[in-house]
């Protein structure tokens, strides 16, 4: 088990190394000369080749590449070309946002879905469960923006119940804005999750062993909640864990709409003014978040799957 | 004989796409304490849908029992209420399936499986409950049970993985056990040992046991009576020397002459021909298509049982005189 794990980690360096060339490159065949949008057209030879120098972008590729993965080892990504801030401060102070909207919406979202996926695989082909399928395909079909929009509209400005924007890094404050972009997150998700959470369901539902369960005499409510529910956990804990990684970087969309100067934020704004450095850390913290989510997913696996964990 | 389970006229029906398909219609026959009743018939016939409703585990839907009774004790298990079947299920009766090597939770151990029917059933602390899942799993020949009861299905072979299904089935000192083709998955020689396991353990305990199969061998060995079935219906039923030294029905005679012999060294025989579908049962016989005897009559009324020799069952024209120098 730990030597499975440790391996697990070993291989993870070489697929870092991949995917820094991979960043590397495409930031190179994207990126441009950054010097012509930081000091405006009429710069003179002398000042582009200070700031070339100044950014490193004077020496070779090979050597530039050296200072990446540099970065991605000691996180510092260096400075934000727009506002001059050191990106490592910038990350740090957009994860406690990201996580206040993200962690409680996550929870929430995770736990509910997994409960009316459980209720739908114990009445399956009710009524209620055509009920709550349709539901879901209903829920999913309409666009985030639309919930962001309406909520906005109807239950910040209309009935006040929320601030329409903003944040307050104030521990406890801080839930008053993240609030309702917290219940649309919930919202949006739901549909989707509770459908591929009863499909793990079902998909368990029809097993031999369930039919062993039964004809051992035990009740159909223990035969799902321990039998069946403790397979389908295989399939939902892979699905959940590497989303939670994700949390940290936040959602693009609610972030921004709701002025929450979380990482989202940080990366859309990066996006808006072509701010190269910090579009390239975000990648770089993406990445290594898969990568570990990964990971995560194995070391879990290995516990609720006894076959995986003598291998 | 002590009658312990009597099946009267059971039907069982599927709604399949073209129909509803009628797996197993207006099946009946007697178990006895102490004694095997063998369920033969090719595949499809409807052996395993009848045992899972003897256990009332037909999947509903697309399934459901519609006619019968089914009497345990005297009481119709049909009637009795959810809660009163499951205190039946792997208690009283309980079942081994075809198919070891998926009919355990794999992510349980397989002490964790047999205990857990013992502690429903029994009123036994949980330590009470391991040394007796140890002492079934010793009973069924697995080696180091202390060893084996913490580990999981995927470190067990097909054979053991059976023979853990008869500790879990035995664990509650059944009264009636059926083991539906408890050998058709695994290798020859741990066929041989699992029915040996089975017959001897039968002897012991003393139950009854239902035992499908399509192997006629293995009736031959196991069997008191059997039960000779054709889709979905009982086409000769009688106890096992009768049938052996006498079949009846053109069927059972088919599915001897297609048994393997040393002495005679003769051409094996197959039955020609393929099993109708139930959603598309031609009128009157229903073995007709592959009769070598078919005649007129066969395609009129559907054959009923009836006793041609002391508890020798058949559903067939075939011995009737006016049926006789016809062919
Ligand atoms: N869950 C189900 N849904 C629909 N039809 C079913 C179902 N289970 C069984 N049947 C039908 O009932 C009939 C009898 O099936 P059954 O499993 O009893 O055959 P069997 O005699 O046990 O065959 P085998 O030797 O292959 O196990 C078949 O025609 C099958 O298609
Ligand atoms: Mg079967």
């Amino acid at each position: 088990m730990t030597t499975y794990l440790v391996r697990r980690l070993i291989y993870t360096v070489p697929i870092l190394f991949g995917v820094a060339i991979i960043i590397f490159s495409l930031f190179n065949l994207v990126g441009g000369d950054p010097t012509y949008q930081m000091l405006g057209k009429h710069a003179t030879p002398a000042q582009i080749a200070e700031l070339r120098h100044e950014l490193g972008l004077d020496r070779t590729k090979l050597q530039q590449f050296g200072d990446y993965l540099g970065q991605m080892v000691t996180f510092d990504f260096g400075r934000s070309y727009s506002t001059k801030q050191k990106i490592s401060e910038m990350i740090w102070s957009g994860i406690p946002p990201s996580l206040s909207l993200a962690i409680p919406a996550f929870i929430v979202e995770t736990l509910l879905a997994l409960i009316i996926a459980m209720l739908v695989a114990y009445f399956r082909g009710s009524l209620f469960d055509r009920i709550v399928v349709v539901g879901c395909v209903m829920g999913m079909s309409v666009s985030a923006l639309a919930y962001i929009l309406f909520g906005q509209y109807v239950f910040a400005y209309l009935f006040g119940f929320f601030p329409i924007s903003g944040y307050d890094p104030d521990p406890i404050l801080r839930f008053k804005y993240v609030a309702l972009p917290a219940l649309i997150w919930v919202t949006v998700s739901l549909g989707i999750n509770v459908r591929v959470f009863r499909t793990f369901m079902l998909d368990e539902v029809g097993q031999d062993y369930v039919r062993t369960a039964r004809a051992k005499g035990l009740s159909e409510s223990s035969t799902l909640f321990k039998h069946i529910l403790k397979n389908a956990m295989i399939p939902v804990i892979t699905y959940v864990v590497i989303q939670i990684p994700f949390l940290i970087t936040g959602s693009f969309l609610l972030e921004s709409f709701f002025g929450i100067p979380g990482l989202g934020s940080i990366t859309i704004d990066a996006i808006h003014n072509s701010d190269f450095p910090v579009i390239k850390a975000m990648t770089t913290i993406e990445t290594l978040l898969f990568i570990f989510g990964n990971l995560l997913t194995d070391a879990l696996y290995s516990v609720v799957d006894p076959r995986v964990r003598l291998k | 004989m002590e009658k312990i389970l009597e099946v009267k006229n059971l039907r069982t029906r599927f709604r399949a796409e073209g129909g509803i398909a009628t797996a197993v219609d207006g099946v009946s026959f007697d178990v006895y304490k102490g004694r095997t009743l063998g369920i033969v018939g090719e595949s499809g016939c409807g052996k395993s849908v009848t045992s899972l409703s003897i256990m009332r585990l037909i999947p509903d839907p697309p399934g459901e029992i519609s006619g019968g009774e089914i009497i345990y004790k005297g009481r119709d298990l049909l009637k009795l209420s959810i809660p009163e079947m499951r205190a039946i299920r792997g208690n009283e009766i309980s079942m081994i399936f075809q198919e070891p090597m998926t009919s355990l939770n794999p992510v349980f151990t397989i002490g964790d499986q047999i205990r857990e029917a013992i502690l429903l059933h029994q009123k036994t602390s949980r330590a009470a409950a391991k040394a007796k899942t140890i002492e079934m799993l010793k009973l069924v020949g697995i080696p180091v049970p202390e060893k084996r009861f913490d580990e999981y299905p995927h470190q067990l072979s097909g054979g053991m993985r059976q023979r853990v299904m008869i500790a879990m089935a035995l664990s509650c000192n059944p009264q009636v056990l059926i083991a539906d083709e408890p050998t058709t998955a695994l290798d020859v020689t741990i066929q041989a040992q699992i029915l040996e396991l089975m017959k001897k353990i039968r002897e012991t305990l003393g139950m009854a046991m239902i035992l499908i199969t399509h192997d006629l061998g293995i009736i031959a060995e196991t069997a008191d009576e059997v039960l000779v079935m054709y889709a979905g219906k009982v086409v000769e039923k009688g106890p096992v020397k009768e049938i052996f030294a006498n079949p009846l029905h053109p069927y059972t005679r088919g599915l001897l002459n297609s048994l393997p012999s040393l002495e005679k060294k003769k051409r094996l025989e197959t039955i020609a021909g393929i099993v109708p579908s139930l959603l598309d049962l031609p009128k009157g016989c229903r073995f007709q298509a592959r009769c070598p005897y078919a005649f007129e009559i066969c395609r009129g009324e559907e054959p009923a049982l009836r006793e041609v020799g002391p508890a020798h069952w058949i559903a067939c024209y075939k011995d009737l005189p006016r049926f006789e120098g016809k062919k």
